[in-house]
């Protein structure tokens, strides 16, 4: 188990090394220069724009700009300084928070109504529940989720003034219910449809016939011999969506005023704020590197076929 | 339609442990009615071993499966019959009545051990289940509840193999805890359903005797679902043969070797590999086994049998007795015991 945690932690150093070098080169090669792109329509300062770029060190080769922009993060904790002079860190420190307890409802909301839904279905297949939560999970799928969103913020914090209609700088866990929701209704249908396909096909198997056949309550062979066997696409489903809402929340976001880390990002990548995007995107690639380790020591701990591989 | 056994020991008086009486299963499937079990009765005493013969859908399995309840229902439907367990018949019992009986009174083993025990649980856990479920075990004591048991079944150093997983274990190691847990509780009765199909022949020799003699110590009724005359002849007290869902011949085991009393049954036996007629080819019964949403009328087995004649075709062959217990279903069984009729050459 200690080294096949080792070996994976050393997996995770080129494809952190890669992820982060593609990154830079895509950001690098963006159209426009930067520096004359804050000055919008006007005509830009030549003397000024020169020494700006010399000052962030936009001259210098790519593969010197990506060595000291690594050297800085590993050395100093350093992601660089934005347009504005301040330290991106400070930004990030401030946005990922956020969309952390905002994902963190919408996970919660996929696991909890995901899997029972998966269940249910799975268990009544063929059965009008089933029936009903197919209907649910494709129509959560067919609909955009700014349609969803737009229609759930009307409905629930106007009409029905349940809650804020908007989020906020505070970002107060109360606040981030509704949105939490719209941004987990997606996740929910897929994590629904992967657990009952799961549950189906285990429902098959040999050894649940051997757990009814050893007199086990019917409770006991599906919460214990069944739902164990099938948890590993689920969870695989779910530690890929951990890094997905985190930075992908962009509409969400926009929708509900949160301001988080898929806002912060778009909002960066149209001023050209290279420090920044990169920044924000080299963490959320650690987010998911973390995540896919978790996924897969989750593995080993659930099926022991893959421990002793 | 009792079945009086040739050997004296065996014949136990009053009520016997399993009765089936005229059993009826058949599946709802898209495609239609399929009747994988029409009419079988046998009985069980303690302490015999009936063995249950026959190819691959010809209801052997479905029904040991409806006697220890764990078909699917639906597909599965019982429309008819009666399955007598120590007297009470276990159709009419609640589902939770019958789950009680599972494990602790009746119990099964299956064929391969692999895909039928959890992959994901120790076997101690597996094992222990039992004890912590029907009897209220704590987790410690369980555990060394498995332990004995896997000492029972003779597998080295279980103190420390209590722990790994069906995975790191032989197959006959396997199917050695498959057996374990069919006698946790030491149930009366324990269907094994073709136990040593997938294993080794080397192997195959060790585990039936391990079987037959736990059967013998602990004095249980087994039902041996085999499609391998080989493997019945040394444990069996009395055998059934079974063709597209009925039974075509019961006997005592090795009258049934002398004479087979079914052309089906004359069949199987001819088809057994012999060292003494190396070099020639083996026989094979010609056809297929029936599709069991067009079951041929009359017998089932016209189609391939060498001395069918047209009475085959349209008459449903009631069982004829024999002597000695002895029941063949066919209309020329006399006749095909005392190998009086001559087969048609195809």
């Amino acid at each position: 188990m200690g080294r096949y945690v080792a070996r994976r932690l050393l997996q995770m150093i080129p494809v952190f090394l890669g992820t982060t070098f593609l990154i830079y080169v895509m950001v690098y090669s963006l159209p426009g220069d930067p520096i004359s792109a804050l000055y919008g329509d006007k005509a830009a300062d030549k003397v000024f724009v020169a020494s700006k770029r010399k000052e962030l060190g936009l001259d210098d080769p790519l593969v010197v700009q990506y060595f000291n922009y690594l050297k800085n993060i590993v050395l100093h904790w350093d992601f660089g300084k934005a347009f504005n002079g301040q330290p991106v860190w400070n930004e990030m420190k401030r946005v990922f928070p956020i969309s952390l307890k905002l994902a963190t409802v919408a996970i919660g909301f996929e696991i909890v109504v995901g899997v029972a839904l998966g269940v249910l279905s799975g268990l009544r297949r063929g059965k009008f529940a089933d029936r009903i939560v197919l209907v649910i999970t494709l129509l959560i799928i067919s609909i955009p989720i700014f349609v969803l969103g737009r229609v759930i913020q009307w409905t629930v914090a106007i009409k029905w003034d349940l809650t804020k209609p908007t989020v906020g700088g505070e970002a107060h866990w109360a606040d981030l219910m509704m949105p939490g929701f719209v941004l987990g209704a997606l996740a929910v249908a897929f994590l629904a449809r992967v657990t009952r396909t799961s549950i189906v096909e285990n429902l098959r198997a040999d050894y649940i016939r051997t757990a009814t056949a050893k007199g086990l309550p019917r409770r006991r062979v599906i919460t214990v011999h069944l739902l164990r066997n099938s948890m590993i696409p689920m969870v695989t489903l779910i530690g890929t969506d951990l890094g997905t809402l985190m930075g992908g929340a962009i509409v969400t976001e926009g929708i509900f005023n949160v301001p988080g880390v898929g806002y912060t990002l778009f909002q960066a990548i149209r001023l050209k704020e290279g420090p920044t995007v990169i920044g924000i995107v080299t963490v959320l690639v650690l987010i998911f590197l973390a995540c896919s380790l978790i996924v897969d020591l989750l593995y080993a701990v659930l099926d022991p076929r893959i421990r002793y591989a | 339609m009792t079945i009086e056994t040739s050997d004296p020991v065996l014949v136990q008086p009053g009520v016997p442990l399993l009765e089936v009486e005229d059993l009826h299963v058949e599946f709802h499937t898209r495609d239609g009615v399929a009747k994988a079990v029409n009419g079988v009765s046998y009985k069980v005493h303690p302490g015999e071993t009936l063995a249950v013969l026959g190819e691959s859908g010809s209801g052997k399995s479905v029904t040991a499966q409806a006697v220890m309840g764990i078909l699917d229902m639906p597909p599965a439907r019982i429309p008819r019959g009666a399955i007598k367990f120590q007297g009470r018949d276990l159709l009419k019992m609640s589902n939770e009545e019958r789950r009680k009986l599972r494990g602790q009174r009746m119990a099964m083993i299956f064929q391969d051990s692999l895909s039928a025990l959890n992959p994901v649980y120790s076997v101690g856990f597996q094992l222990g289940e039992m004890f912590r479920v029907h009897r209220g075990m704590s987790r410690k004591d369980a555990k060394a509840k498995a332990v004995e048991l896997m000492d029972l079944v003779k597998i080295p150093a279980a103190r420390t193999r209590v722990n790994d997983y069906p995975h790191q274990f032989s197959g006959g190691m396997r199917q050695r805890i498959m057996i374990a847990m069919a006698l946790a509780l030491e149930p009366d009765l324990i269907i094994a359903d073709e136990p040593t199909t997938a294993l080794d022949v080397t192997v195959q020799a060790q585990v039936m005797g391990l079987l037959a003699e736990l059967q013998r110590e602990f004095h249980m009724g087994l039902i041996l679902i085999t499609h391998d005359l080989g493997v019945v002849a040394d444990v069996a007290d009395n055998i059934v043969v079974m063709y597209a869902g009925r039974i075509v011949e019961r006997a005592p085991v090795h009258a049934i070797y002398r004479q087979p009393g079914h052309p089906y049954t004359k069949g199987l036996l001819a088809s057994i590999p012999r060292l003494d007629l190396k070099g020639q080819d083996l026989y094979a019964i010609k056809g297929l086994p029936p599709n069991l949403m067009r079951i041929p009328s009359g017998c089932a087995f016209n189609p391939r049998c060498p001395y069918a004649r047209d009475v085959c075709t349209t008459e449903l062959p009631a069982a004829v007795p024999l002597g000695t217990g002895r029941e063949s279903a066919c209309h020329f069984a006399q006749a095909v015991l005392e190998g009086e009729v001559a087969a048609d050459v195809h």
